[in-house]
């Protein structure tokens, strides 16, 4: 018996190792929740929209944020809760809204657009809002994107020149722009189906409260819902 | 003590040393392949080393050869405790080119990158003291 202990012993943490690095990898929650685009939005403007949801929501949230301002990452949390807590029923748009204030805010926009070119926004989005406090502080902000991007699996020499293009530039400023032209002066502003909520109701109850009542009108509006 | 008791010692220290860097880099493998940040929140040093080009080889993470590294320094280190003496030889062997490479990684989050990862210093930690089991037992033991 002794003999063969040190096969057993070598067998049994061999498979031990396998098998928590499967359950580990299978219990890995999804930290992204992602959807199709909105059905009532051009084509050219759906495919660029960063949407999180079902793509036939009744609801949509509408946010124009920064990722340098903190009560936006506070609410980003709130606002994929709301997403998952009503889904289908609710889906959320993100628009960029750098404010001049922030010194990095615009670069951060770049980095989520770079790395939504890659398909990886959402990741980018999540993750800039949860180390905000750690780039903001950062002295080589660029680098820690890169290295955000690297930790993302995206390719660095695309994501790189991709920061620097004028196709993210634009995109950014042209959300902005749409922005501005909408009223909004602050971050975040959140539009439920095109109605803004008011700042006061900027908490999980405001919220709830705003998806409800859309809810309730496009229930009483809809042919289908009766 | 006997040679052959302390041999046993030694190893099995060695291999319980391992068996904590094969979790470790299992976890991190796991974590990479899975597409995971949580594992450096909070620790602009952490992203830096993870998110660098060091930090994989070709599209593998390099916390993955680290858990093949650690398993197979386990394997031998096991054998060598059951006195199979050829496993002790390869034993040494991958401890040696483990310290290696955890010179040069290192190297590079000292004067590369300027960033350390908390993740690749206690495995560092764990090396040098496999290393220092190499140097230390005595090949009759």
């Amino acid at each position: 018996m002794r003999r063969y202990l040190p096969f057993i012993i070598v067998g049994v943490v061999a498979l031990l190792t396998v098998g928590s690095g499967v359950l580990l990898y299978r219990a890995h929650p999804p930290t992204v929740l992602k959807g199709g685009n909105s059905a009532n939005i051009s084509k050219a403007d759906a495919d660029k929209l960063h949407v999180r949801g079902d793509r036939d929501a009744q609801v949509t949230l509408e946010e124009f944020g920064d990722f340098q301002c903190p009560p936006c990452g506070t609410i980003s949390s709130h606002l994929d809760d709301l997403v998952r807590d009503y889904s289908p029923r609710v889906r959320l748009i993100f628009r960029n809204f750098p404010l001049p204030v922030h010194a990095h805010a615009a670069q951060a926009a770049y980095a989520a657009e770079a790395a939504g070119l890659q398909g990886r926004f959402w990741e980018m989005h999540d993750l800039l809002y949860r180390e905000q406090l750690a780039w903001t502080k950062a002295p080589d902000v660029l680098g820690l994107f890169n290295a955000y991007a690297g930790v993302l699996g995206l390719n660095l020499d695309r994501f790189k020149a991709d920061m620097q293009s004028p196709q993210v530039k634009e995109a950014v400023e042209h959300e902005h722009e749409q922005g501005a032209k909408r009223g909004v002066i602050s971050t975040p502003t959140i539009f439920v189906n095109d109605v803004g909520v008011s700042p006061q109701s900027l908490n999980e109850a405001g919220l709830h409260a705003a998806i409800d009542a859309a809810l309730k009108g496009s229930a009483s509006s809809s042919p289908k819902s009766k | 003590m006997t040679a052959s008791r302390s041999r046993t010692i030694i190893f099995t220290i060695a291999a319980v040393l391992s068996l904590v860097g094969l979790a470790e880099s299992t976890y991190l493998t796991v974590q990479f392949l899975s597409g995971e940040t949580v594992v450096c929140a909070g620790s602009t040093g952490c992203f830096e080393v993870l998110g660098s080009k060091y930090a994989r080889i070709g599209s593998f993470p390099v916390a993955g050869f680290g858990a093949l590294a650690y398993f197979c320094v386990f394997t031998f280190a096991i054998f060598t405790a059951f006195g199979y003496r050829r496993a002790r030889t390869f034993f040494s062997l991958t401890v040696c080119a483990m310290f290696v490479s955890t010179v040069w990684l290192l190297y590079v989050q000292a004067f590369l990158l300027h960033a350390f990862c908390r993740y690749c210093l206690f495995s560092a930690a764990i090396i040098f003291f496999l290393t220092g089991i190499v140097v230390a037992s005595r090949p009759n033991d």
